[in-house]
């Protein structure tokens, strides 16, 4: 690449640097973070050891809702993009790894892959005549789309089976490998989430995420400090619609069957739903917002098998109310509070 | 031994233990007083008006229950919500199989939802039985020998319809309108299927429509330019309301067959105008319960008195009730016939060994038959032509697959 470096960005390595420096005494919270990272995967890697079939099918589907949930934060949460549409991109994914599993037998892996593409693509051209729309005109824009995919899914009978939708079989674990097949799905889901979410960190925590979050909260002054705002926008959409895509091809495997049905409205509700409740602009948020999504409507069930509905309203108000940052924000404050007062307790001594 | 082979090991182990439990025992869900059955339905979403049914069937075995159960054991019914979403399905079916251990699925409801378990139930080996949905890939023992339909499918009825047709107009010229999907065409098979040899030459034309289509008004002008006076009218009810109109204003007057898909008087038959409608003909294999010449037949007021007791906020008018009544009262033969032996093998024999069953609600002399070879439990039903006011049944009992 460029040997020189530009002024603005030696400017920008210097901002960092200072940053860096700022940040060196809250640095003592690093290896903490770093311990609880690191435990969280050890108990993802060895839940396949203890819970059943079901329990594991239920984790997985977390995993595929947190990587949807991801897609979504990039583009509502840090880039201040509404969407009320990213069920389609779920259901667009979805339909590319089962008609690819389908009429040519490809295998599954390359599918994840190509889902992945084809949602960039689709995400990058919707995001590019969007980027007139602004706030709530872009979220009934991206709703539109939300309703108009399983129409159109059903239109293109030949590839699709129509309502009838496409079944699929579940994957075998490969290399011989003693899993079952709800292990190996999982673990194939974990490594893909892993993956996923080490990208978006990169991404988000970068020079590259600065300039999302700034087209965010100023989009003229981002403009006037050189970010091309046409560009990024339409990119994020397309890497958004790429991870709810890839969320979508994985839900296709898991679930071994796809139908038009699967998609609808609520679906991309839901998802909005999730991004809140677990935290807007944050990167852990996608996995509490998806454990909500995945658990509480059927502890909603359990509680009233007439109104489930009602006491999931009541659940969605209660954390709102307490949590207003949502899960990942309530985290945060906890956590700066407990640091606060040991710190404070220290020079009290 | 490092770390890393310790965890693959760990992997190994587990996956053995795994294969270990997978060996599905036959007695499931069965205990000396009870027995648990699984169900879902769309309690909420966009088909929740379907999810009466599964209410209503809840009502039915409190009363069976009530009634000291079946064979001394009560049975402990248990519903989730699947939204009508084929994914929701799939969890809430795992749920009621891995870790509620039910005995057998009853009743889950809608096409999708049940192909998307359809291969899982096979392979796990638990009864699927009298699923609630029209399509004939449900009567399929030798693929699927662990799942059962139970209304008449597409083609039983597409096959009674060429059955009157041989044998009251053996010159017939019939034209057909179907929708170009998996419906349409199971419509159109059984129909084929049940002219046989004959039909290649009384089938004068076919004409199909995409569900997209903002019309079939050409289609209805071609069909009448055949010379067709015979039409089996294969549509969803927004295109019969328009083939039905179409048909009376350009003035073809062909004996015309409409699918029971569409056979609503408040949805088909009077937005298309009652005059127009007079002499359709369609298949009825239930009671439908709000006609009147029903009034005081035994079965209706046993069902009405059942409503008010077990189930009194449901709809009087819903024929959904009345279908759900008649499933549970199926269901509940099944396991009396099980006897003590409530494996899951025994189960699905007896469910495939139901001889001359009559339920209350469905039409007089229409008899529930199941055999080994045969898991499409209704095969008959009546036809019944419109005399402006309502659907009034003629003929007799027709037998889809009567040689």
């Amino acid at each position: 690449m460029a040997t020189k470096t530009s002024p603005v960005e030696k400017a920008a390595t210097r901002v960092e640097t200072a940053a860096a420096a700022a940040a060196q005494p809250a640095l003592a919270a690093r290896p903490v973070g770093l311990v609880a990272l690191a435990v969280v995967v050890a108990v993802a890697i060895s839940l396949p050891f203890f819970m059943s079939g079901f329990r594991l099918f239920q984790f997985t589907q977390v995993l595929i809702y947190a990587i949807a949930l991801l897609g979504l934060n990039m583009l509502t949460g840090y880039n201040g993009q509404f969407s009320l549409g990213h069920g389609a991109f779920y259901g667009i994914g979805a339909y590319t790894t089962a008609i690819m599993i389908d009429r040519w037998s490809i295998g599954y892996g390359w599918t994840i892959i190509a889902a992945g593409l084809v949602c960039l693509i689709v995400g990058f051209l919707f995001g590019r005549p969007a980027l007139r729309l602004e706030g709530l005109y872009l979220a009934l824009a991206t709703f539109s789309l939300a309703l108009a995919v399983p129409q159109i899914l059903k239109y293109f009978e030949h590839w699709t089976g129509g309502s009838q939708g496409i079944v699929l079989s579940k994957p075998k674990a490969p290399f011989g490998l003693r899993l079952t097949e709800d292990q190996w799905l999982y673990y194939l889901t974990l490594a893909v989430t892993i993956l996923l979410f080490v990208l978006a960190w990169n991404l988000l925590r970068g020079r590259v995420g600065r300039a999302i979050v700034a087209i965010r909260d100023n989009h003229i002054a981002a403009e006037a400090m050189g970010i091309d705002n046409a560009l990024y926008k339409s990119v994020v959409f397309g890497v958004s619609a790429a991870y709810t895509g890839i969320a979508g091809a994985l839900s296709a495997i898991a679930i071994a069957f796809v139908a038009p049905d699967s998609f609808n409205v609520f679906l991309s509700i839901t998802l909005l739903t999730g991004i809140v409740i677990g935290g807007f602009a944050t990167i852990s948020g996608a996995i509490y917002g998806a454990l909500f999504i995945q658990f509480v409507p059927n502890w909603a069930q359990d509680i009233s098998k007439a109104a489930p509905w009602a006491i999931f309203g009541i659940f969605l108000i209660v954390f709102m109310y307490v949590m207003p940052r949502g899960i990942a924000g309530f985290l945060h404050l906890v956590w700066i509070r407990l640091t606060a007062s040991a710190v404070s307790r220290e020079k009290g001594r | 031994m490092s770390l890393l082979t310790r965890f693959i090991a760990l992997l190994l182990v587990s996956g053995l233990v795994g294969a270990g439990t997978a060996a599905a025992q036959t007695v499931v869900g069965v205990t000396a007083t009870e027995i648990k059955i699984g169900n879902t339905n769309p309690y909420s979403g966009p088909a929740s008006a379907y999810g009466t049914i599964g209410k209503v069937i809840g009502a039915y075995f409190k009363k069976v229950n009530d009634e000291g159960g079946v064979n001394g054991r009560k049975i402990n019914y248990i519903t989730y919500d699947d939204q009508y979403s084929p994914p929701k399905t799939v969890e809430m079916v795992r749920r009621l199989v891995e870790q509620d251990q039910v005995a057998l699925l009853f009743q889950t409801l809608g096409t999708p939802p049940n192909s998307a378990i359809h291969k899982y139930v096979n392979q796990q080996k638990v009864p699927h039985l009298f699923v609630a949905t029209g399509a004939t890939k449900w009567n399929d023992p030798q693929n699927f020998p662990w799942t059962m339909g139970y209304q008449p499918n597409y083609q039983t009825e597409g096959r009674l319809y060429a059955q009157y047709v041989l044998k009251n107009m053996p010159d017939a010229k019939v034209g057909i309108l179907y929708q170009n999907d998996d419906y349409g065409k199971d419509y159109l098979k059984g129909f084929e299927d049940g002219m046989g040899e004959a039909g290649k030459k009384l089938i004068v034309m076919k004409q199909s429509y995409e569900v997209t289509d903002p019309t079939v008004d050409s289609q209805i002008v071609n069909l009448k330019n055949s010379g067709a006076n015979v039409f089996f009218n294969i549509t969803i009810p927004k295109f019969a309301v328009q083939a039905i109109k179409k048909a009376n204003d350009i003035g073809w007057k062909p004996l015309h067959f409409l699918n029971n898909v569409s056979s609503s008087l408040g949805t088909v038959l009077k937005p298309a105008g009652l005059e127009a409608s007079r002499g359709l003909i369609t298949a009825l294999y239930m009671k439908e319960i709000t006609d009147p010449q029903w009034k005081n037949d035994k079965g209706f007021q046993d069902w009405v008195a059942f409503m008010k007791k077990y189930y009194p906020e449901g709809a009087l008018d819903d024929q959904s009730n009345a279908f759900g009544y008649n499933v549970a009262m199926l269901m509940t033969q099944v396991l009396k016939q099980c006897g003590n032996d409530l494996s899951r093998e025994n189960i699905m024999k007896q469910a495939a060994n139901v001889k001359n069953f009559e339920l209350p609600l469905l039409l007089p002399g229409i008899k529930i038959n199941t055999s080994p070879t045969d898991f499409a439990p209704i095969e008959q039903e009546q036809l019944a032509k419109f005399d402006g006011e309502k659907w009034s049944l003629f003929g007799e009992v027709l037998d889809a697959y009567r040689k």
